[in-house]
């Protein structure tokens, strides 16, 4: 049994974004986000059935979002693995609507970290075997893969530099994006290091913000305000928490959920129309390249040279400026996925990929450790 | 080898602990599937095995990865993963070089770094 097509995506919705202020809470930026969402798909708070959240602040985090909202779920899943999870929530959604678990789900996530005073992480007791030679994480774990994929591939800082700009520009044609003035590639090369090789300007921005997204079954999806986005194909996959668990530096578990993903799909990355990849870090979209069949192994670097996926380019990727140049709430996932339902929408203005049918959506989560990728269509894709 | 290799009572981590406060450093190789691995564990993470030993490594090893992280008003120090030749791999740093000219494929070797914690860290191997 497959479930492809056997949901599709109703509503989506952004909280404030970027530094919402004193005082507000991540509840409160989801109660934002969800109340937009509703109103986006048509569906009223008593509709949904099925809640999904994953939480840096709440331990319980759909017990938190439950309350808050005054939703009392007849089904309930807190999969937390990092950035990704909300790509995850979207598979497992599919799965428990397929099952008649639920029938509207909702998939909801916000973070009030920058009004805090800054990066709020995982906090996870210190690894015994990592913790005393005190690397930076996130950032730290990612310049080891960074200088591996350099190592063996020749990979140099100007193709880093080249995802940054590159997102820079679509986040210029985006209205909601954080950071939006000039950005070359002797900016980035000049800023700050952080943890070699990667700048300041290779990593996210640190933001508030948050999103909420609606699932159901496209029976009830027709009589809903937008035209529906099906969930085609998704796969998850991990295989290591630790990056010094991580087999080869230059693999992701990515090359395992991507196919997962197309195989339920039925298409391939030359279908896709968009493609969202998890921009933690300038390195995390030459290694999703490679890793979902963009390009061969080792030649993701060169794939990103000479404006090739920026606005104009060969390939339309992180459309929305991405976690580098929109918003970045600590995880990122669940924002990726509303700008890939955004754009098949139809709904995009400025950045608006003509035509968009196939969106491919791939979320990142820990130091590359947890890797979930969608695929979602229009009703035109058969 | 001796006493230490044979220790299957107490937790990994406080074998671990006591390999590194004689000098040495501890690794688990699998009785049935033959993998070296680390970090210690109770179970073989590649076949699922219980039948584990503990090793003395020669501590001779290939930097696999390495950054250089910076904080303001202090010099940048690195953070490598390398690879020993038993086959095992593991985070750790290069001693007794600035930060930013350690480079993968350099041969080290290990110490231990006594303090507070007895803390596993390498230096270069002698060409």
């Amino acid at each position: 049994m497959s479930i492809r097509g056997k949901t599709a995506i109703v509503g989506v919705a952004e909280s404030d974004l970027g530094e919402v202020g004193p005082g507000f809470t991540p509840l409160d930026l989801i109660g934002q986000a969800t109340n937009r969402a509703l109103a986006d798909a048509g569906l009223e708070k008593g509709d949904v059935d099925g809640l999904f959240s994953a939480s840096v602040y709440y331990q319980m985090p759909t017990l938190s979002v439950g309350e808050y909202l005054g939703i009392r779920p007849r089904y309930s899943d807190a999969t937390m693995m990092g950035g990704s999870s909300f790509v995850s929530h979207l598979l497992h959604a599919a799965s428990a609507i397929e099952a008649g678990l639920c029938e509207v789900a909702l998939i909801t996530y916000a973070s009030t970290q920058l009004s805090e005073g800054g990066f709020r992480g995982v906090s996870d007791p210190p690894d015994l075997y990592e913790t005393p030679y005190r690397p930076r994480y996130p950032v730290s774990m990612y310049a080891l893969a960074a200088s591996r994929h350099m190592y063996e591939y020749g990979t140099t800082r100007e193709q880093l530099a080249q995802v940054a700009v590159a997102a820079r520009e679509w986040a210029k044609l985006n209205p909601k994006a954080f950071m939006r003035d000039d950005l070359t590639i002797e900016d980035v090369l000049a800023s700050r290091m952080v943890s070699s090789p990667l700048s300041i300007l290779d990593c996210c921005l640190v933001t508030d913000g948050g999103g909420a997204l609606l699932v159901t079954s496209p029976e009830r999806a027709k009589d809903l305000r937008r035209p529906p986005v099906y969930l085609l194909g998704a796969g998850e996959a991990h295989w290591h928490r630790n990056i010094s668990q991580m087999p080869d530096l230059t693999v992701t578990a990515a090359a395992d959920s991507g196919r997962r993903a197309y195989e339920m799909a039925g298409v391939g990355p030359e279908d896709a129309d968009v493609a969202m990849l998890y921009d933690a870090f300038t390195i995390n979209p030459i290694l999703f390249l490679e890793d979902l069949g963009f390009c061969e192994k080792g030649e993701g670097g060169a794939f990103v040279e000479g404006g090739r996926i920026a606005p104009g380019g060969e390939l339309a990727v992180n459309t929305n400026g991405g976690g580098l140049s929109y918003n970045h709430p600590g995880m990122y996932g669940l924002l990726l996925l509303i700008e890939a339902v955004r754009q098949l929408r139809g709904e995009c203005g400025e950045r608006q990929v003509e035509d968009a049918c196939v969106a491919l959506a791939h979320g990142n989560g820990g130091v590359l450790s947890s890797q979930v990728t969608a695929v979602l269509g229009t009703e035109s894709v058969p | 080898m001796g006493e230490l290799s044979q220790d299957v009572t107490s937790a990994p981590a406080i074998t671990f602990r006591r390999y590194l406060e004689n000098g040495k450093l501890g690794y688990q190789h699998c009785a049935d599937c033959s993998a070296a691995f680390f970090y210690p564990r109770v179970l073989c993470p590649v076949c699922g095995s219980g039948a584990l030993e503990w090793r003395e490594s020669a501590g001779r090893g290939t930097v696999y990865a390495t950054t250089a992280v910076h904080s303001r008003n202090r010099d940048p120090r690195n953070v490598v993963l390398v690879d020993l030749d038993e086959g095992f791999r593991m985070m750790s740093q290069v001693e007794g070089v600035p930060a930013e000219e350690v480079e993968i494929g350099t041969r080290v070797r290990f110490e231990v770094r006594q303090g507070d914690e007895p803390v596993a860290v390498f230096v270069r191997e002698r060409s």
